[in-house]
């Protein structure tokens, strides 16, 4: 196969900018995806890591159809569906799910689990009655939800409770992309783990696709097989886990390393208070945008923003001083 | 060190048609001041509803049946609603796991920050209350902070409620923070930042924090005691070094082999086998003794708490 029909999707240039109003009389723009660039293989996974409000659900939002891109283009099945909604997507629809960052919010409130994993077989199937309780049964089994639970509402869970809930209902249509969005974060380390191992056994059995979206970089480093590191709205840095681990070449990425909490070393130093000033999409720098916080900077990095630079096999970085 | 709370046997119930879930189950604690107690456990161990039952904000059919609250003298189990709310967002404050149930969706966040302050202290002035939740704003990390007092709760990304939540919680200076997986969606370098901060307010004002999370790596950077959650009880409760790195309970034992190390390779995770059973449907004897890899007959009988090697934990097996 080729490189091409090995990548399930194909992002080029998206941009995505709100406008949101800075006082009570004035608005700006925000720059929340500048030119974002990625390519999915099929059957791997791809986590995308970064600063908080460095667009990460956006981007995983724009690829699901439920924010419409400004520019670029989002090639899935062959087809640009950057600017299309969900409903516009026809058949391509249920092949992308998303599992949302916020358990609380993305459950309908007023309906039971059986209805909530219901409904998406409702509309996307033919199945009957009988088969569609079928698949409602095997899902829940698959993500260790009582059966007993499916006539209660989402309120009536705690949060991790509600989170498998949620990838229940995402991986109900045997989608092949799945756009995962922090799935564990709301969850406590023993059903992280039983998630982790239950979203690798469904990636191998149905040659699923993710786009991991998470804070946890020692679940990056466990589950990836390319990473995407985000600042502000654009990658700073890409490639194959093992490169990213062994060698991470971007300051941002060597700053997000050294602070993961770690058990085995639990020091918690004054050094994670001198990080500078944090930018903002609102007014973004000229420069690169991470020179505010970038121990490496110079005078240089303020001039112009770096490109992202090809540096051989699915190796890019932006920095000029790598 | 002075007390700042104690808990004492206290039981939150909620009397539903199924039946009496006791989600949270004779547990007792204490902080002192300038103490930092963390409380983990899975998904539905009841962690989050202690914290909700330490400001009585147990919404019906749920209701503390029994227990003391003491906090600086007084009981709050047995406060009024009137002087309950005084202290809530004041004295104690809480961060909710779930952002939306502090944040009100259609009011600008830098409203609801200049509010919670006049609210508890209304001899301020309304400049004054902006300044200071500018200020808020910008020492938990938040970009742009004075043109983000414009915006909505949706226009922010997850960390950023996460962070207007947790400024909205420190804004009064409370005594006690209870603060409730307050760093889930922020990554981590902003998260170490906000712990740093926390546990330095806590440190250097002599306030209490209990810290709520299932993230052990994190409790093992700010606590000074955990208490482990299972089934609405603390089967493990001691000092930080005591509980995490010489656990005795085979319930923090499997919490701990559970954590995806940084340096291990894509391998299959451990897990606990089985999950937490229904708090309606809890197995006779130790709650954990269907999953439990040491269970046999005399763990049909719900154990003691016994003291051992400076901690109090539940387990037949360990003696
Ligand atoms: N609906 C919206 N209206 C206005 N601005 C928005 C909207 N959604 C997101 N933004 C802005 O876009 C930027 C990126 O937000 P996004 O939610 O994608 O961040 P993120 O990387 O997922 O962060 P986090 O890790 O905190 O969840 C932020 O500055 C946010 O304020
Ligand atoms: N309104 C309610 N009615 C009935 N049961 C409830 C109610 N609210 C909570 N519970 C039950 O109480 C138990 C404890 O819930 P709690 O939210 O404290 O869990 P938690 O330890 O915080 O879990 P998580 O880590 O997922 O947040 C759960 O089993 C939950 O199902
Ligand atoms: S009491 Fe028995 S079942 Fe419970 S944790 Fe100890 S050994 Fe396991
Ligand atoms: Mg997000
Ligand atoms: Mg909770």
């Amino acid at each position: 196969m080729s490189q091409s029909q090995m990548n399930i999707l194909k992002i080029e240039n998206i941009e995505k900018i709100f406008e949101i109003k800075v006082s009570a009389f004035k608005s700006k723009n925000l720059y929340a995806l500048n030119k974002i660039t990625l390519e999915v293989e099929r059957g791997k996974t791809i986590s995308v890591v970064g600063e908080s409000g460095c667009g990460k659900t956006t981007l995983g939002k724009v690829v699901s159809g439920l924010y419409q891109a400004e520019k670029g283009t989002i090639k899935f099945h062959g087809q640009d569906i950057a600017h299309k909604k969900p409903l516009q997507r026809g058949l391509l629809q249920k092949d992308i799910q998303m599992i949302f960052q916020d358990p609380y919010s993305s459950l309908n409130p007023r309906k039971k689990v059986k209805d909530i994993l219901e409904q998406p077989l409702k509309i996307h199937t033919k199945l009957n009655k009988a088969d569609r309780m079928q698949a409602i049964e095997k899902t829940c089994a698959d993500v260790g939800i009582d059966l007993g639970y499916l006539s209660r509402y989402p309120h009536q869970f705690s949060g991790g409770q509600r989170q498998r809930i949620a990838i229940a209902r995402a991986i109900i249509l045997n989608p092949e992309l799945v756009i995962a969005d922090e799935p564990i974060s709301a969850l406590d380390v023993s059903i992280q783990a039983q998630v982790l191992n239950l979203l690798m056994d469904l990636q191998q059995k149905l040659n699923l696709t993710y786009l991991f979206i998470t804070h946890d970089i020692s679940v990056v480093k466990h589950l990836s097989d390319y990473v995407a590191v985000m600042y502000l709205g654009e990658i700073v840095e890409y490639g194959t886990k093992e490169q990213i681990f062994s060698h991470p070449q971007h300051p941002y990425t060597k700053m997000l390393f050294l602070a993961v909490p770690d058990i085995d070393n639990p020091v918690l130093s004054e050094k994670v208070l001198e990080t500078g000033e944090i930018p903002s999409p609102i007014d973004l720098p000229d420069g690169c945008y991470f020179a505010g916080r970038c121990p490496l900077k110079d005078a240089d990095c303020e001039k112009e923003h770096p490109p992202l630079v090809e540096k051989g096999d699915q190796y890019k970085v932006r920095c000029i001083k790598v | 060190m002075s007390e700042m709370l104690r808990v004492e046997n206290l039981k939150t119930y909620f009397d539903t048609r199924k039946g009496l879930v006791k989600a949270v189950d004779d547990i007792s604690f204490s902080i002192n001041k300038g103490e930092i107690l963390g409380i983990v456990g899975e998904s539905g161990a009841g962690k989050s509803i202690t914290g909700f039952s330490l400001i009585n904000l147990i919404d019906s059919p749920g209701e503390i049946v029994d227990g003391s609250i003491l906090f600086n003298n007084r009981d709050l189990a047995h406060l009024s609603e009137d002087e309950l709310s005084k202290i809530r967002g004041g004295e104690i404050s809480m961060i909710f796991q779930d952002p939306q149930m502090s944040l009100n969706p259609v009011i600008t966040i830098g409203k609801q920050l200049i509010e919670t302050v006049l609210y508890h202290n209304p001899e301020t002035s309304k400049q004054d209350a902006h300044k200071k939740s500018v200020e808020m704003l910008e020492l938990v990390g938040m970009p742009a902070p004075e043109k983000r007092m414009a915006s909505y709760p949706h226009q922010l990304s997850g960390g950023m409620k996460q962070r207007v939540v947790i400024a909205m919680a420190l804004i009064n200076s409370p005594k006690l923070l209870i603060a409730d997986e307050p760093t889930t969606a922020l990554d981590v370098t902003i998260q170490a930042q906000i712990l740093f901060l926390m546990k330095k307010l806590t440190k250097e004002f002599g306030s209490s924090l209990i810290l709520i999370t299932h993230d052990i790596a994190v409790v093992a950077q700010m606590c000074d005691k955990i208490a482990v959650m299972y089934a609405g009880r603390i089967v493990e409760y001691g000092s930080n070094k005591d509980v995490l790195y010489n656990p005795k309970h085979p319930y923090t034992k499997g919490l701990i082999q559970c954590l995806p190390r940084l340096n291990e390779e894509k391998t299959r995770l451990y897990q606990i086998p089985g999950v937490m059973p229904s708090l309606l449907a809890l197995p006779v004897g130790c709650y954990f003794s269907d999953r439990c890899p040491y269970a046999d007959e005399e763990c049909k009988v719900y154990p003691e708490t016994i003291t051992l090697e400076g901690r109090l934990v539940s387990c037949h097996k360990v003696k």
